[in-house]
């Protein structure tokens, strides 16, 4: 039999309604195309390669524009293509074959010609044909080869609406990564952070989201207040962050469907440093008093805080949960300065983690659990690293006069952050903040594009 | 190069570099000292900014509280005593150089010690809001230590 075990057939992949626009999307497996496949090693379910050696050795892939049948079709065939090309590009783990290569080939009808693919040095090769259904509907065929044995990998048709096609071409990403490395891609998301316009003094800050490759960007609130440290619910369609709204700097919900805000519990000092629980039906955040800060769980079923810690004037900050719910990471300065330290989900058991040169602030777990990723800032520079739960293992990935906040994105494969560059003159002139990516061994560095200026990334749950 | 020039240069450069106060601002205004300026209202804000001081400075990561900020703080005391109707808002800001979520709390920590220090001077805590923009709302706009100093503050404005 073929891979088909591996899809839900007819499964509805539409979970977020508003970050998927609204529309329905339909999966359903596609029979083999060749003989061969027939006889192809098994099902595929082994990766064809491992991402360490992807790393070292980008897997050549071929990606031609998919065949299609007239009107919208035509443009969508390059335009899914092109998505998957550069997706798999910012990867780091592919390498695409130049499509000037395979300029005169046209669309690959029926089975390809793997001698033709073979030559070409192709390793893996995505085929696939777009067709209009009337009205707004739309049919993407997608299949995945392995070239050498001439063996159909994967086969998929999707059903969406024209206007969804870049979550088809995300999802076929995420599917070609998953089929060759072995594990979950992360292009199926989004990111929310904070847009920032304006001089400095009296910077706009407003809330925005994009899809993880910068398209799709919209601003989600009118930068009447400002808005700051957005983070995604691990299942819904809701962000919490801080808001300056009506001068009362507070930690906000926000239904990202509605865009409703909801004032999180009641607090006499200022709530910051929001971040849902792993299971999504709390929020940790730290409180600010006495001189100090403290960390709190809200829940959101009763919005009744529980307190975690008593600093006693010190400043417990910026708490973030282990993904099994057991632990929290957090910031504190009631060693004399900003160190990290990490305590029981119920506040017990709080010790020091962080021993390197200089402070050390911004802690995030890795959804795999193996690392919690930071900021530290020692000598004139900032720096983000990541490092093991205990302690051990420090790795600084960048280093620059700023760079702040890292986010996993949801295979803990890649790291989000931003980095900010000093002002030249008494204006403020040459300050910039913009969002980066980097694999988290520290390769691949790349630029995120924004319309602005950017900063506080966060990176959602895969929306499929 | 004419030395002398240079030398006194230097001379000033130290003396900014040691101090705690930013040489663009200054915080030991004599109280009262032209309060007679054309168009300032007793009381106001203007009032408070030209003949009081309307601000208090940190050392880096620091919010104790210098003998030129409590003198600042003792005169804004007084003058809150004398317009006792007035209600004060203390923001506390912080410079470039830290993360933006403890800068949060390092902000709040700062107004919260001007705060204190004015309610121990016989201020009623009621009068006194404070909020923290971290460095969000930085008062210069350069990458240097003499902006740095300027931001990471505490400044009381009329409510």
């Amino acid at each position: 039999m073929t891979d088909s075990r591996l899809i839900l057939p007819g499964a509805s992949l539409g979970r977020r309604g508003f970050v998927a626009s609204g529309a329905a999307l339909l999966a359903v497996p596609l029979a083999p195309l060749n003989a061969f496949a027939q006889t192809a090693a098994a099902p595929p379910a082994t990766a064809v390669i491992d991402v360490d050696k992807a790393r070292a050795e980008p897997i050549p892939i071929a990606i031609p524009v998919l065949g299609s049948t007239g009107g919208p079709a035509d443009k969508l065939a390059r335009d899914i293509a092109m998505v998957i090309t550069n997706n798999l590009a910012r990867s780091g783990l592919f390498r695409p074959l130049d499509p000037a290569q395979f300029a005169g080939e046209g669309p690959e009808a029926g089975a390809p010609n793997f001698q033709n693919w073979k030559a070409a040095g192709v390793q893996a090769l995505v085929t696939g044909k777009v067709e209009s259904q009337g009205g707004d509907k739309v049919r993407v065929e997608f299949r995945l080869w392995d070239v050498l044995p001439q063996a159909q990998i994967q086969g998929t048709a999707y059903t969406t609406t024209l206007s969804n096609w870049r979550r088809i071409a995300h999802i076929i990403s995420d599917v070609i990564y998953e089929r060759l490395l072995g594990e979950k891609g992360y292009f199926d998301t989004r990111v929310v952070y904070i847009a920032g316009t304006g001089p400095r003094d009296r910077r706009i800050k407003r809330l925005a989201i994009m899809d993880q490759d910068g398209e799709n960007n919209r601003f989600l609130t009118d930068g009447g207040f400002l808005a700051l440290t957005p983070r995604f619910h691990p299942t819904r369609d809701q962000i919490v962050f801080m808001s300056y709204a009506r001068n009362r700097p507070r930690v906000y919900l926000f239904d990202l469907g509605t865009a409703h805000q909801q004032l999180l519990g009641e607090f006499e000092g200022m709530t910051l440093s929001p971040r849902f629980t792993p299971d999504g039906n709390g929020v940790v955040m730290a409180q600010t008093g006495n001189g100090g800060s403290d960390i709190y769980v809200v829940d959101l079923a009763t919005m009744r805080p529980r307190r975690l810690t008593d600093s006693g004037g010190a400043i417990d900050v910026s708490p973030c949960f282990s993904p099994d719910g057991t632990q929290i990471v957090f910031n504190s300065d009631r060693g004399g300065d900003q160190q990290l330290y990490l305590m029981n989900a119920d506040g017990s058991g709080a010790k020091r983690i962080s021993y390197g040169a200089g402070r050390y602030a911004t802690p995030v777990w890795s959804p795999r659990g193996d690392l919690i990723a930071f900021t530290r800032i020692s000598g004139e520079n900032f720096a983000i690293g990541v490092m093991h739960p205990d302690g051990t293992g420090e790795r600084i990935l960048s280093e620059s006069y700023y760079v702040e906040g890292p986010t996993f994105a949801p295979n803990g494969r890649v790291i989000m952050f931003w980095r900010e560059t000093p002002a030249t003159d008494a204006r403020g002139r040459g300050f910039s903040a913009k969002l980066v990516s980097i694999d988290i061994t520290g390769f691949n560095e790349r630029a995120v594009q924004t319309p602005t200026d950017a900063s506080d990334p966060a990176w959602s749950p895969l929306l499929s | 190069m004419n030395i002398k020039t240079f030398g006194a240069l230097a001379i000033v450069a130290l003396l900014a570099a040691c101090s705690d106060s930013p040489t663009t601002m200054t915080e030991t205004k004599g109280a009262g000292a032209g309060a007679a300026s054309a168009g300032i209202v007793p009381g106001s804000q203007e009032d408070l900014v030209a003949n009081v001081g309307d601000r208090v400075f940190f050392g880096f990561d620091k919010s104790a509280l210098s003998a030129d900020s409590k003198s600042t703080l003792d005169r804004q005391s007084a003058w809150l005593a004398k317009y006792s109707s007035n209600n004060v808002q203390i923001a506390g800001n912080c410079d470039e150089r830290g993360t933006e979520e403890y800068n949060i709390a390092l902000g709040a920590r700062r107004a919260s010690s001007a705060r204190d220090y004015l309610v121990a001077k016989g201020v009623a805590g009621g009068r006194i809001t404070t909020i923290s923009y971290g460095k969000d709302r930085p008062v210069a706009l350069g990458s240097n230590e003499d902006a740095w100093k300027q931001n990471r503050n505490a400044i009381t404005s009329v409510r």
